[in-house]
This record gives structure tokens, sequence and C-alpha cells, in this order.
């Protein structure tokens, strides 16, 4: 009995965090290989109309229950805990998986959304 | 006046912005990529082949898939076929769902399928193998073979990865006729690549990562008293699939038995096209909150 509440104290504690919160340390250490590349934020510009935007908006503004991708902490994430999120999804709230896009598209999505982030005026 | 209805929703929807459908080149196989929560994809997966003995014949499926959550997808397929010399036939329909197991991904990845299929013996769209079917199963007359119904539970173990821009798949799987019958059994595996694993930066139609190549094979393992090669079908299928800008995906298959029993040659082909958050642009087509 009370291993299936510690069960469930630890997947309430896990849904309540982000998913950019979620992502292991050894997943946050991850540099993106593309940082910086102008083309590699076109293409991902590219890649996030065709995957992302339908859910979080075509600026990355949120849409329903997706949430903004156009914020500071996004900008400022460690790239790999972004990486862990297109890895893994948040199947629970609703976020697939991306593991089905090759690792360099993946890195070219993140460099463009860390890009839009950082363009975000300031408030 | 419900005609036109019909027709300028039907036009809305196409006009919706498109998703990309992603699940690959293969036509038997199924990857662990479940559909995006909210998103609706239509496809058609058509085959046509010339058994021995028999007439040539066009089978296909129109398949409805839905993603309902995260880790559920469900799908509905209409089958029909048509047969030289003989009738066009509806030949039945399926109900499949789809369940992933483990919420974070692993360097092999399940998920459950679960199907019931309520088609009769004219249906020829094969898309699975199982137990000792064979060239004979298509090369009945028509009218005589949709008097025999199958109504059927399907049971799919999928074991999907994803290897340095490569995509692995495995199926186990074991049906079950709701009424007789044997345990049947079967499988099928896939590998496939893009032809490159980095986008362009511009839009375009013919890049090489729209294009994805691979293989499949696919076969029957007899029933649960009966179990292993002998006297079963076996296929072995390169497929190609290119995905326009839109999202639109063709693919096509060609399938080439390798035993005795198999059909010497299929001809697989189909399109795809994935309409994103179609709940979600419904209400807001018709005025409702997005």
């Amino acid at each position: 009995m009370k291993r299936v509440v510690l069960f469930f104290l630890g997947l309430s504690l896990a849904l309540a965090q982000s998913p950019l919160q979620q992502a292991p340390e050894r997943w946050r250490a991850k540099a993106n290989p593309l940082a910086g590349d102008a083309q590699a934020a076109q293409a991902g510009a590219k890649l996030f109309a065709r995957e992302c935007a339908a859910c979080h908006g075509d600026n990355g503004e949120g849409l329903g229950k997706a949430p903004a991708l156009k914020r500071a902490d996004v900008g400022q994430a460690p790239p790999g805990a972004l990486f862990w999120v297109l890895e893994n999804g948040a199947l629970w709230q609703g976020m697939p998986s991306f593991a089905h896009l090759p690792e360099a598209q993946r890195w070219q999505i993140i460099t463009y959304v860390q890009a839009l982030s950082a363009r975000k005026k300031p408030e | 006046m419900q005609v036109s209805c019909v027709y300028i929703t039907a036009v809305a929807m196409l006009l919706l912005p498109a998703a990309w459908a992603g699940e690959g080149p293969f036509f038997v196989t199924y990857t662990h990529q479940l559909e995006e929560p909210g998103n609706l994809e239509f496809a058609t997966k058509n085959v046509t082949g010339k058994p021995d003995g028999g007439n040539r014949f066009l089978a296909g499926a129109a398949e409805f898939e839905y993603g309902v959550l995260g880790w559920w997808t469900t799908e509905v397929y209409l089958d029909g076929q048509v047969t030289g010399g003989e009738n066009t036939l509806f030949t039945g329909y399926r109900w499949e769902n789809r369940f992933r197991v483990l919420p974070h991904e692993h360097w092999i990845n399940p998920v459950l399928y679960v199907e019931f299929e309520n088609i009769n013996g004219a249906d020829k769209t094969l898309l699975e193998v199982v137990n000792h079917d064979s060239q004979d199963d298509l090369t009945a007359f028509s009218a005589d073979a949709l008097r025999e119904k199958q109504r059927e539970i399907e049971a799919k173990l999928i074991l999907g990865s994803y290897v340095k821009g490569w995509t692995i798949a495995e199926n186990f799987i074991a049906e079950k006729n709701v009424r007789h019958a044997p345990y049947e059994f079967g499988y099928a595996a896939g590998i496939s690549r893009p032809l490159a694993l980095a986008a362009r930066p511009e839009r375009c139609n013919i890049c090489p990562e729209n294009f994805q190549a691979g293989v499949e094979m696919y076969g029957g393992l007899g029933t649960h008293d009966n179990f292993g090669f002998n006297g079963t079908s076996h296929y072995v299928a390169p497929t190609l699939a290119w995905t326009l800008a839109d999202g639109t995906m063709f693919h096509v298959s060609p399938s080439f038995g390798i035993t005795g029993s198999s059909a010497p040659f299929l001809l697989r082909f189909g399109v795809s096209y994935e309409i994103a958050q179609i709940g979600r642009r419904a209400r807001s087509f018709f005025g409702g909150r997005p």
C-alpha cells in the first residue's frame, strides 16, 4: 500500500513539473552542435512550421493547452534539456515524442526556437 | 442543401493546414510512432497483383487515423476491392487502437495494438499476412468468397527503435476469429531512413530529406498447433516515400513473394494527408472558440 501511495505521489510530482525540468542532468549537458548557425535556424523555422506550429502557434506564442515557446526560460534553457523534451515528449500532458525526426532536424528546431525567444522584446 | 453543406465542410477541411504524416514508408509494418493528439490523418493503402491462376485485382483500404492522447491512437479502415471480370466490392471495416506502453523513449519501444476486423473472404487488402495465407486466397471467385465472414480480433506487439536516423520496427501478430478457428500468427519487420538527415533551409518538394527509403518483410507463422514457416507466405518489399512540402505523402512498394505459396508480385501504393488539430480548427471554422 505504502509503495502504491509513493508511486502516485512520485507520478503527481513528475506531472507537476514542466517537461524542461524533468530532463536528466546528462541530457542537459549536451551542447547544440548547430548553435548560432543561421542556416540551421532557417531550416528549423521550416521544421517548426511543419511539426510544432499547429499546437504552439505560428510564432511560438502558444495555443490552447500548448505552452508558448517564445519565452525567456525556453531561450535560456540548456539546449540538451530541449532536446530531451523533443526526444521523449510529455505524453501525459499531450505532447508527443519527436524521436522520429533525425537528430540533426531536432537540433535545427532547437536552434530556431532559442533564436525565436532571444528575439522577444523585453516586457 | 444537406449535400452542399457536406461539400463545403469537406473542402474547408482540405484547405486546413496539414501536418506531416511521419509514419514512414511502410505498408504493413507499424513503427512505434503514434498520431499526434488532435491530428487526423487520411490515407489510402492500395495493392494490385495477379496471382497465379487468378485475375488481376486492385484492393484498397481508406484509413482514418486520429490521435486521441499522446499514448493512444485510434484508426478505422474501410476496405474494398475490384477483380478483373468479377465484381467491385466493399469488403468490410477494421477498427484498431494502439497504446504506447512506456512514457519515455528507449532503445526499443513497445506499443500494444488491438484490432477488431469485420471483413469477408473477398478482402484482398493484405494489410497483414498470418497463418498459412497464400495466393490461393486471392484466386477465389469474389462472389463466393464474400460469403465467408471474418470477424477477428488481432493483437500486435510493435517494437520500434530510432538509431542514427534509421527507423527499425518489428511486429509480432496474433489473430483469432471470434467464433472458431485457431490462433493465427504472423510477423512484419522493416527498416528505413530518410535520404538526408538534416533539413534544407528552403521550402522544397524535391529535397533529399523529403524521401524515405527502406525495406520491409512480412509473412505468416502458422497457427498455435502448426507453428512455423512450413507452407506459409513471405514477402520482401522495398519501399519509397515522398513527402511534399504541404505534407502530402506518396509511397510505393513493389513486393516480391519468396515462397511457393506467396503471390509472385504485388505492387502497393498509397497517399496520406494529415490535418493538424482538426477539432480546434473545426471549432474555429464554425465560429467557436479555437
